[in-house]
């Protein structure tokens, strides 16, 4: 498997102090729990800036390890560095965390929800309060209303906000999307963009595939507590040759044999990988085998594509259940 | 300014000042207020009861103990007026026929506790002595009428009774003071459970809600664990606070004694060894120390659990031990100086219990600085425990069938699933 950048400067530096330009760098994180592997291994290197996903089905270690890397639970082996400091806790006031499982207290109003959330990261009651109702009024969202009254979507804002309201480098978001529809998704996609436009590191599990392929940079893949895959987005759908879809007049003909094996029937069309040698010997192959091009297309791997080859089908197979969950 | 987490102390004010205030705006602080009102009020109304039953069927009554001729002329005249004056008229009953020139020890008869007496009148009807207590030296007036009926039916000048005062008797005194001892331990065991099990419910809800992991992902777990803790207690001390000030305000309403038959009355309830403002001032000071030490149990159990369900199996041990030491120190209230007061002293649990029992029947003031400092220490070293059983095991993380199974469960699964396929 290959490595991102990142990834390879993790490898080097292990042991060694964080290496700039990196907002989160974990190197080698293991967490057992009762001697069950929950992590075994993970390396992860999240530019300044940038937008990360950690894609991986339930159950797989994703936050885990975010909890690792918030400084939740330690890890029992390896290291971590989050904005440069090897104790996330020496960091945590520029830390944002909007956990799986929402939890507010249901009798605060929600501009004090949010300024509590502030006033745990160090943000004065007062400014918390003000800087809560700019937020929610931006938002459109009632400030002096109990969070019980609020619906589950907009209490689920609220809690995006007070994660916000201290104005964090880096925001860390457990499924966030989990539990949105689709507007008030689209509304999650605009924010985490428009936080990393002013700068500020994203970094979001999902199990979504979609989402990460829509927002983010870079993706970790995660399955059984291992990451077998860290890198761009780009790199992860270069992994897996472009598929081509043909549609032919002849159903059949010498030209079949320029098709590989792996050629899938479908319908009116024929899908298959790139072969390595190029699309020009396949088009000649095809025409000097009279097999009467109706439409070719090439057609690059997908995010989900590049997560099946990298993780497995059975990793699939359960980030596609989590995915009806979802 | 810093970029790390609050430091310990402000981050447990951040949670103490939230729970705080929650719950004193909540519907649970209005539930705490108005929860030991009803035993009090069915207490009170059945004291108040048990008053007017014991007023009318048996009220106090004055001893006599006179010769033949003088009894007997006291007897009939306390009739005579009785059906005049009705309540106004202390039942007079005979205790002893004196020969001439006997004495009789009226205080003895008043020590033993012996019948319902209120006083003992001895003497003549032309000089009658009365011994009674402060509370009831008013007699004096009755008997004098009395007395001045039996000596001369058409008298119209009445004898002076000569008054002996008895404080309560030795006896008497240490049995008031150990109800009271037995009162205030009572109130405290109370306070201390209500409490304990309100802060392990709060903290079991946001395990629930996982408003727990923003708190723990944002502040030390021990910040968690002080502010919940210091919260509770600030909410139970202002809790107390409004308690006094309405009891205050309910003995000092005019005509409320009357109301209660006297069970309300102040002036009736026998007065602590230390006296009643160091007395108040040490229960305070006791049910920190008890809420502390048992709070600090609790908390670290509800990092256990996840359920409520599961809080209440865990809990239940506790619970039956707090009570047994309640028990125990209710008991060693009973063993003054005895080993067993000193046992329930010396261990923390039970030590706030058995040192405000001491304080209702000891006057001795000092013996109290020693013990807060003693469970002071243990009250530190039990949050320290405790916030470390919790910071390891509240955010405990990983699929629920993770858990480290014992050997025995692991063979049990073993045998329960059969060999294993290839």
């Amino acid at each position: 498997m290959g490595r991102g950048l990142g990834e390879a400067a993790v490898a080097d530096n292990l042991g060694s102090g964080p290496t700039p330009g990196l907002a989160i760098e974990a190197r080698g994180l293991v967490k057992r729990f009762d001697g069950t592997l929950a992590v075994d291994g993970v390396d992860l290197a999240v530019p300044e800036g940038a937008i990360y996903g950690v894609l991986g089905p339930n159950g797989a270690g994703k936050t885990t390890t975010l909890r690792m890397l918030l400084g939740i639970i330690d890890p029992d082996a390896g290291q971590r560095f989050v904005l440069g400091h090897a104790r996330p806790q020496d960091i945590a006031r520029q830390v944002g965390y909007l956990p799986e499982e929402r939890g507010l207290y249901p009798s605060m109003k929600a501009c004090d929800a949010i300024a509590f959330m502030g006033a745990l990261r160090g943000l004065p009651l007062a400014v918390g309060r003000r800087r809560a109702r700019e937020l929610l009024e931006a938002n459109g969202l009632p400030p002096d209303r109990q969070i019980r009254q609020l619906s589950k979507g907009m209490a689920q804002q609220v809690q995006l906000l007070g994660t916000l309201v201290h104005e964090p480098r880096l925001v860390i978001l457990d499924e966030p999307f989990s539990g949105l529809d689709a507007i008030n998704q689209g509304k999650l996609e605009r924010l985490i963009r428009s936080l990393a436009e002013q700068g500020t590191t994203v970094i979001f599990s999902t199990h979504v595939i979609a989402h990460a392929e829509r927002l983010c940079d870079s993706v970790a893949i995660i399955a059984g507590g291992k990451v077998p895959y860290a890198g761009s987005v780009d790199a992860a759908r270069d992994r897996i040759p472009a598929q081509v879809r043909l549609e032919t007049r002849n159903p059949d003909g010498p030209w079949r044999a320029a098709l590989p094996a792996t050629a899938r029937h479908e319908g009116a069309f024929w899908y298959f990988p790139l072969p390595e040698s190029g699309i020009e010997p396949l088009l000649r192959a095809l025409i000097e085998g009279d097999a009467g091009i109706l439409s070719l297309s090439i057609e690059r791997a997908g995010l989900h594509d590049a997560f099946v080859a990298i993780a497995g089908e059975a990793a699939a197979k359960a980030l596609e259940t989590g995915e009806g969950q979802g | 300014m810093s970029a790390g987490r609050l430091p310990l102390l402000k981050a447990a004010w951040v949670v103490a000042r939230r729970d705080f205030t929650a719950i004193l705006f909540s519907r649970a602080f209005i539930f705490f207020l108005l929860g030991p009102l009803f035993p009090v009020v069915v207490g009170v109304i059945a004291g108040g009861i048990g008053q007017r039953v014991e007023s009318a069927a048996g009220a106090p009554q004055v001893a006599v103990a006179m010769e033949g001729r003088d009894l007997d002329r006291m007897l009939m005249a306390q009739a005579r007026l009785a059906g005049y004056l009705g309540f106004g008229v202390p039942e007079l009953v005979e205790v002893e026929r004196l020969a001439p020139g006997e004495r009789f020890d009226a205080r003895a008869l008043l020590e033993s506790r012996e019948g319902n007496y209120g006083g003992v009148l001895t003497g003549t009807p032309a000089d009658p002595v009365l011994t009674a207590t402060v509370e009831r030296q008013w007699w004096a007036g009755p008997i004098a009428v009395i007395a001045a009926a039996a000596d001369d039916p058409a008298a119209a000048a009445y004898p002076r009774v000569r008054t002996e005062t008895v404080a309560a008797s030795g006896a008497s005194e240490a049995r008031a003071r150990m109800r009271t001892a037995q009162a205030g331990q009572v109130i405290l065991f109370l306070l201390t459970m209500l409490l304990a099990g309100m802060v392990l419910s709060n903290l079991v809800e946001e395990k629930a809600n996982k408003i727990i992991e923003i708190l723990a992902a944002a502040i030390p777990m021990d910040a968690l664990f002080l502010g919940k803790l210091f919260a509770m207690l600030a909410v139970s001390l202002v809790g107390i606070a409004v308690w006094t000030a309405a009891i205050g305000g309910v003995m000092g309403m005019p005509g409320i004694e009357s109301l209660f038959g006297g069970a309300l009355s102040l002036g009736d309830l026998p007065a602590p060894g230390v006296g009643w403002p160091l007395f108040l001032a040490l229960g305070v000071a006791y049910f920190a120390m008890a809420y502390l030490l048992l709070g600090s149990v609790f908390l670290a159990i509800g990092s256990l659990a996840n359920t409520v369900r599961e809080v209440q199996t865990l809990s239940m041990p506790v619970t039956m031990l707090q009570v047994f030491l309640f028990l125990f120190a209710t008991l060693a209230v009973a063993d003054r100086g005895g080993w067993m007061e000193w046992t329930a002293i010396a261990f923390p649990f039970s030590s706030p219990f058995a040192m405000l029992a001491r304080a209702a029947q000891d006057e001795s003031a000092w013996p109290h600085a020693v013990a807060l400092a003693w469970q002071a220490g243990w009250v530190l070293l039990s949050i320290r425990l405790g916030a470390a059983l919790f910071r390891t095991r509240v955010m405990k993380s990983g699929p629920q069938g993770a858990r480290r199974r014992r050997p025995w469960q692991r063979a049990a699964a073993a045998v329960a699933q059969g060999p294993r396929r290839a």
